[in-house]
């Protein structure tokens, strides 16, 4: 997401050094696993030269129809059900192949290479990490499965369909390991939290892969390698579906973002405070935990927490809610609240809203305390309108100061630090 | 249900008896017996998909994965296994929403018997290459491939030949109706679902692995869902977004929907693509967002604007493009957006444009914008009745409007009706808002200072 690439503005870096050093593990050791790969193969040559080809093809055809899911993620799901069938054949027709696992390296990696020559051309940099993270669950498949494809066990169908099915499942979960373990580096979260998230966000199509990586490696064993253009239809239906799915929620994000604009274009707040306040949100949601569905909520919630202003008469002056009256603040907070639930899909944003500027503790005999995302919203929308867009490290320290001083009533501590934080990493450092 | 006209019922009776002498013929058939266990389990299979269908949503379409069970029994147990298959159908548990009984028994009577005639004429089809029915090998497989083509493109047009004649007969379409597009797609569709037939009836010698093919289509469907669910979600939020633009002027609510609405007719008569129609439907929805940037005092001035606050409003299509300019929108919405107040003699802004340097979008949205205007209360005016803004979007074309757009629009309006909003009553003035007068209305300039002439 967006506030990922802040650290990284204040200085120009070399290409790898924008890498966490999870990724330059990764990244290194599939590179080198390939390189002995791919020497092997070249010293013994290729066995079952025709099936190698038509698999590395394939492999490269989803490549080049690579996509990206909600949350910046890299799939390939064709290219992966590919990999994940070559590594599990046991033959071609009825003909049994024993090729090796550094065999099933190469054809991924060449094919991966080629498929991703066009988008190289036309200027779109590779995602290497997530080109390494398929390969790598791809070889341990191999690794795993090849000894078993040579031990001739090839007529008992029930064992054989439930070893692919488990090693299916491991690359699965091989894949969403190392996903995990490279987000919770680059946009720092908890493992645990990152794990979740992207079991969430990957199950379904790592379940749709897998599957479809069975049913190559199953089909092509018994009819040929004329089955691999038929049985590779229903991967096509689900990435085209997921496909859709992406784009329509990538839209909504950017409609949204867009949208939140209108009160600055009414000159009702400062330019750019919804999306400084929605950045901010978002590092101090994911500094406190909160996983990617709340996270969404959350920054829906705060590019348009100012949506009630659009209600008034006159504007406030300069647009800063924080030094308008309480009563001023609830009545904008209710009103937007009004406006974002009337969307009828959006309620818990609206929840988030109404209760923006309630204080973190409240008295005896009153409601609860406001949910998370509220505390947060109410804690960045203070901080922006004081320090608004400067990068003045003293202005932004002493707007810390007063929060702190404040947090005993109005402003949650746990909050006000996970800012801190947050405001530490992405201010520029000069040495 | 109202009664069927009297060819109605002939047609379907008619599939119903040819259903019967097939069922009839195929159970005494001794020399194609088919295989009665794979029969047995092709019938479950093919009674749990059409139980359960609604696979893909495609709008309108409703395809099911029946299609791809029938197709395989095509394949296994050839054409007499096939119609046999199909007959299932009538114990289909998913039901029929018709109130009487004589209906409903029909309606199963009928989705049986067209998949008996559907899966006899496919294996009919299939044979016709001189492929035996049965479970193909390794050997086998690659010839199977044409025939099973053949094979499912006469399933899917008798099956969609059918429902067009059953719908045009019974009256609940008329022949004008079915359009090449959505037609083509929806066979496209059907044929892609059914080739899923030839995988399970592929992987029919080595068991459960049916299942691997059907689960990917089964999540894509989950995909397909949350698509639509994201897509409704996506309209609701862009529409409310757009009301609480409009909260601005209390007679102005509901525009931007009404606007959106006109120019998707207008759209629609000029026969565009349906991804333009979509674009324009979200430029007319959000074609005066830019509206927001005008102070609210300019917009609700009574008497004449000086020339600066003209200019502020003539800069609200600008501020409009600024705001949707990062929505991965087609960008002929955005243009849609920008120019909706050019005019045909270049008199218009922000840019002057004239004739066909306007964009296309923008002289349909402009057209809507107006009429809904005109038909719609303003604080110093009553609605105007429809045929008075029809004859003054007459008098204005060719120097304000586009004359085929209007032509369009007429067109549209006389086949589809307009709803003009409900009369607004009156606002209690403390509370709400309201303009004195309105930059959409042709019939009532802008009164800028010392420019008498407009």
């Amino acid at each position: 997401m967006a506030v990922q690439q802040q650290g990284a503005t204040g200085r120009r870096r070399a290409a790898w050094q924008t890498l966490d050093s999870g990724q330059l593990l990764l990244i290194s050791s599939v590179a080198l696993l390939v390189v002995v790969a791919v020497t092997q193969v070249t010293a013994v040559g290729l066995d079952h030269a025709s099936a190698a080809v038509v698999f590395g093809a394939l492999i490269a055809i989803g490549e080049l129809a690579r996509m990206e899911m909600p949350g910046g993620r890299e799939v390939a799901p064709i290219a992966s059900a590919a990999g994940l069938g070559y590594a599990l054949l046991v033959g071609v027709g009825d003909d049994g192949v024993t090729y090796s696992a550094l065999q099933v390296v190469t054809v991924a990696a060449v094919g991966m290479l080629i498929g991703s020559l066009p988008h190289i051309a036309v200027g779109r940099s590779p995602h290497i990490d997530a080109m390494a993270r398929r390969l790598a669950s791809v070889s341990l498949v191999a690794f795993c499965f090849r000894p078993v494809a040579a031990s001739g066990l090839h007529d008992v169908w029930g064992a054989m369909l439930a070893i692919m099915a488990v090693l299916a499942m491991l690359s699965c979960a091989v894949d969403v390991t190392i996903a995990a373990v490279i987000r919770s580096e680059t946009v720092r979260i908890r493992l645990g939290i990152a794990l979740l998230d992207e079991a969430r966000a990957k199950m379904r199509l790592c379940a749709a892969t897998g599957a479809t990586g069975m049913l190559i490696a199953v089909s092509t064993s018994t009819m040929g390698l004329a089955a691999l253009v038929v049985f590779t239809a229903p991967i096509l239906v689900a990435q085209v579906a997921f496909r859709k799915y992406a784009t329509v929620h990538a839209t909504y994000l950017q409609t949204v973002r867009a949208l939140s604009r209108v009160a600055e274009v009414g000159g009702y707040v400062e330019t750019g405070h919804a999306r400084r306040v929605a950045q901010l949100s978002i590092g101090m949601g994911r500094e406190l935990g909160q996983a990617e569905p709340e996270l969404l909520e959350l920054e829906y919630a705060a590019l348009m927490h100012d949506i009630g202003q659009l209600s008034l008469r006159d504007p406030i002056p300069g647009g800063a809610t924080v030094l308008a009256s309480p009563a001023e603040q609830r009545r904008i907070a209710e009103l937007g609240a009004d406006v974002i639930k009337q969307t009828g899909v959006l309620d818990r944003v609206a929840e988030i809203v109404r209760r923006q500027c309630d204080p973190y503790r409240v008295g005896v005999g009153k409601n609860t305390a406001p949910p998370l995302a509220s505390r947060i919203i109410k804690v960045a929308n203070a901080y922006d309108d004081l320090v608004g867009d400067s990068t003045d490290r003293d202005r932004a320290a002493a707007v810390l100061e007063r929060l702190r001083l404040d947090s005993t009533s109005e402003y949650d501590p746990a909050v006000v630090e996970a800012l801190g934080r947050v405001v530490d990493r992405a201010t520029p450092v000069d040495f | 249900m109202r009664e069927l006209p009297l060819a109605a019922w002939a047609f379907v009776c008619g599939v119903i008896a040819a259903a019967a002498v097939i069922v009839v013929l195929a159970a005494h058939d001794s020399e194609a017996r088919p295989h009665w266990p794979a029969l047995l389990v092709l019938a479950l299979l093919f009674l749990a998909c059409e139980s359960a269908p609604a696979l893909l949503n495609n709008q309108r379409a409703v395809v099911s994965l029946s299609f791809s069970v029938g197709l395989a029994s095509v394949v296994l147990v050839g054409p007499a296994g096939a119609a046999l298959v199909g007959t299932v159908a009538v114990f289909s548990l998913h039901r029929s929403v018709s109130p009487r009984l004589v209906d409903r028994l029909l309606k199963r009577a009928y989705n049986g018997a067209q998949y008996t005639v559907c899966g006899y004429a496919a294996g009919q089809v299939y044979q016709l290459f001189g492929v035996r029915p049965g479970m193909p090998d390794a050997r086998s497989f690659p010839h199977t491939i044409g025939p099973f083509i053949a094979a499912a493109v006469t399933y899917v047009t008798l099956n969609l030949a059918l429902i067009g004649c059953t719908l045009v007969l019974s009256k609940q379409a008329a022949i004008g109706d079915l359009r090449v597009r959505p037609v083509a797609q929806l066979a496209l569709s059907c044929l892609g679902f059914g080739m899923v037939g030839l995988l399970i009836a592929g992987l029919w010698r080595v068991p459960y692995t049916a299942v691997l093919a059907v689960l990917p289509l089964f999540i894509a469907r989950w995909a397909f869902a949350q698509t639509r669910a994201q897509q409704q979600a996506y309209e609701a939020t862009i529409a409310t977004l757009c009301q609480a633009v409009e909260t601005k002027d209390f007679y102005t609510r509901g525009h931007s929907e009404r606007v959106s609405r006109g120019s998707v007719m207008i759209a629609q008569e000029i026969g565009m693509r349906p991804e333009r129609v979509e674009a324009i439907r979200y430029a007319g929805m959000l074609h005066d967002v830019g509206k927001l940037g005008v102070p609210t005092k300019v917009l609700q001035k009574a008497g004449q604007l000086a020339p600066e606050e003209y200019a502020a409003i003539q800069l609200h299509p600008m501020r409009g493009l600024e705001i949707v300019r990062e929505i991965g929108f087609l960008d002929e919405a955005l243009a849609g957006i920008m120019h909706h107040h050019e005019r045909m003699d270049g008199r218009g802004y922000p840019m002057g444009l004239a004739g066909d340097e306007i964009p296309e979008f923008a002289r349909i949205i402009a057209v809507a914008d107006a009429f809904d205007c005109m038909t719609s209360d303003r604080a110093y005016r009553g609605r105007r009745p429809i045929e008075e803004a029809v004859a003054e979007l007459r008098k204005s074309s060719g120097t304000h409007f586009d004359p085929d757009v209007v032509q369009a629009f007429l067109r549209a309006l006389d086949r589809d009706s307009w709803t003009t909003p409900a009369p607004a009553p009156l606002p209690d003035s403390d509370v709400v808002e309201t303009t004195e007068q309105d930059h959409d209305d042709p019939t009532a300039p802008l009164k800028i200072a010392g420019d008498g002439a407009r």
